[in-house]
Parts: structure tokens; sequence; C-alpha cells
């Protein structure tokens, strides 16, 4: 128990800090493109009006096209709706998040493809719309830091594993305990 | 004390705080946009507020941004369901009588409402002096990154944004604005003239028009 203990202390300490390191890398990372908003300062309620005009530039046929309502939605799901925290302008309810909806599918139906539509929001809004940011630069620590992680995590139980099953022997630690603990007897 | 154990604790230690540090000095809240610097985007909207005295337009004018180039243009996004707006709005009002016969122009941009709520907000407020025009659909909101009202862009003389206000607008950064914006599209005129005048003439009237001033 006590060589369990002494190991116990010995990487407690640091493998706890790498642990919060990467926590927090990886959520300043993802803040770069921040998920709060300025809070939207009031809401909208009295919109219907404003919805019929909206969708005035698309055609019966291509309002009803299954294929650009998917490329829409695809192309939707990447975007960031501003005024919410964390979703895409498809999952949101919000005004300005459905005339955004709009202005995808009418770039789309005029042509331009989902990059030059995603491109379009970027150069208005700037990286922080995509909600998957893109791999390059900073942003790739987004990428790397979990698969690390989960290396550096996989090693570290292999290491503790080893260490802990070790014949007491083997083992550095085991001069520190002369007798035999109650816990040991047992094995 | 393990001096080992300590040592590498505290070097692990030492970039989680020195993150935390530098993330408090972040606002969240303020998203940078990529706006300014460049080409405002071009729009034409139809005058739903007419506004007062000088300022007045006519209802249902069009305005249309490309005709404005040459002046320093304010473009304030506002709605009447938006609390923060009603702290902006006399400054802004006010404000833009101040630059009467300058070449500035004030403008309003009506964001996700309805006229008629747009206009009996302005009545309730005591009056906008310069017009409001309805932007339907959010269109010349989404085109200018929007994320909420009100924000306020400055456009230079040539049509470029120059700055990007979120939330109300402070009245040093609006005077402040606009007077460097003034002064800046005056120093661009000013070289303008004199690289004009120096391409179809001696130099004698190049001096004189750097100097005319």
């Amino acid at each position: 128990m006590t060589r369990f203990r002494g190991f116990g202390r010995a990487v407690q300490a640091p493998a706890l800090a790498a642990l919060l390191v990467a926590t927090v890398a990886v959520t300043a990372a993802a803040a770069q493109a921040p998920a709060l908003p300025a809070a939207p300062k009031g809401a909208p309620q009295d919109s219907g009006a404003l919805r019929v005009q909206v969708l005035g530039s698309l055609s019966e046929a291509q309002k009803n096209d299954p294929v650009l309502e998917d490329k829409t939605k695809a192309v939707a799901s990447e975007l960031r709706c501003p005024v919410c925290q964390g979703l895409s302008i498809q999952d949101s309810p919000s005004e300005l998040s459905q005339q955004m909806r709009t202005v995808v599918k009418e770039r789309l139906a005029k042509g331009e493809s989902e990059q030059q539509v995603k491109d379009y929001f970027i150069s208005k809004y700037g990286e922080w719309i995509l909600l998957e940011p893109a791999a390059h630069g900073f942003n790739l620590l987004v990428y790397a830091l979990p698969a690390l992680l989960v290396v550096g995590g996989a090693g570290l139980i292999v290491l503790l594993v080893k260490r802990w099953t070790a014949a007491p022997g083997e083992a550095s630690e085991g001069v520190e305990s002369p007798t035999r603990t109650e816990g040991e007897s047992t094995d | 004390m393990n001096w080992k154990r300590a040592t590498i604790a505290a070097a692990t230690a030492a970039p989680v705080i020195g993150l935390l540090a530098w993330g408090m000095t972040r606002d969240p809240n303020n998203i940078p946009s990529p706006l300014p610097g460049r080409e405002a985007p071009a729009f034409q909207l139809a005058v739903f507020a007419p506004g007062q005295g000088e300022l007045r337009r006519p209802m249902g004018d069009t305005v249309r941004l490309a005709s404005l180039r040459g002046q320093v243009v304010v473009l304030n996004f506002w709605a009447s369901w938006c609390l923060a707006c009603r702290d902006e709005h006399s400054l802004l009002s006010m404000v833009a009588q101040e630059y009467i016969g300058k070449p500035v122009t004030f403008l309003g941009v009506l964001y996700n409402d309805v006229p008629d709520k747009g206009r009996a907000w302005i009545a309730e407020m005591g009056g906008q002096s310069y017009p409001s025009v309805d932007d339907p659909g959010a269109r010349v909101a989404i085109d200018y990154g929007l994320y909420g009202v009100p924000e306020t862009f400055f456009l230079d003389v040539n049509g470029r944004v120059a700055y990007k206000n979120t939330g109300p607008v402070t009245p040093t950064v609006l005077r402040r604005k606009i007077d460097s914006l003034m002064v800046a599209g005056a120093a661009a005129g000013a070289a303008k003239g004199a690289g004009d005048s120096a391409k179809a003439d001696a130099a004698g009237k190049d001096v004189k028009a750097r100097t005319g001033r």
C-alpha cells in the first residue's frame, strides 16, 4: 500500500497539472471563435411580414428542390448562429438564423459552391462564423490535443499498471515498506 | 521537500496560469469584424422614417450607398425592440444636427423590425433628426456581419468601412471618429487634387493646389 501511495503521489501532481493545461488549452483554442456572441440585446417579435419578403427571390421550383434543400442544410449546419450560443443557423429558430439560411439557399440556387457560400459568411463575420474552426495555425491545437491526450493517457495507464503489478523485488520503492501491510497479505 | 517534483509541478502549472491570465484579458463578446479597411457593402434601401429639418429625406426615397461617396457615413443599425438603442438615440440625433453642412451623413437602418413599430418608437423617443431606412430580410445587416443591435459603422469618404462600434456609441467615439474621418477625407481630397493638377499642368499650379486650401 505504501508503495502504491508513494508512486501515486509522484505522478499525481504532474498528471493533474498536465490534464489542466490540456483542458485549458483546448478551451482557449476553441475560444478563438468565442462561443459567446454579444448578448442579443433584445428579441425580434413581429416578423411574419419580413419572412415573406425574404423568400422573394427564390422560384417555386427552387423552394421545393430537395437537392438544394440538402445542400442548404449542409452549409447551414456549419455556420454559427450569431445570436445564439453554440448553435448552427440550421438548428437555431432565431430570426437572423432563418434569414441567413435564406441567404445560403439563394446563393446556392444562384450556382455558388458550398465553399463560396461559406467564404461569403467568413468575409462578413470572420472565421468565428464557422462552428468548426479551420484546421490551421493556432486552431490545430483543438484537433491535435485530444489525440495527444488519448495517446498520453494510454501510455500513462500502461506505465502505472506495469509498476503496480510488478513483483515486490522489482519496484524501487519497495524498500519504503519493511513489513507487509494488510492489503498485500491477501494477494 | 522534493525539489524535483516541485520543479515539475511549477513548470506544468506556469503555462496554465499564463493561459488563464491571457484569457482574462479577452472579452468574449468582442468578436473582431473583418470589415474595417474593406469596401463597405453596397445597398439601396427605402426610407421609412424621414428625419427632420435639413436632414429630412422623403418617405420611400431610395438611399444608395454609392451616392454617398465623398461623405463620412455613420450607419446605425437599430430596432424598436432593442433596449440599448434607447441609450444612444438622443446622442446620435443630436450629433447628426451638429454636423449639418459638413460632409457627413447619418443613416439609421432598421434591423428585424417592422417600419410601423420603428416609426412609433421614434415618436416615443421624441423624434430622430436623420432618416432611417428599412432592411427587409436583414440582407444588409448580414452583409455587414451584424450580430446584434445597436451596431454603428463609420464609413470613410472613399466608401470603406473605417470602424465598427458594437453596443451603444459614446459621445467621444462618435465625434472623434467622424472628425478624424473628415480630416482624413479632406487630406485625401487635397492630395488627389494636387496629384491631378500635377499630371495636368506645370509645377506652379501644383503648388497652388497644395497650398490653396
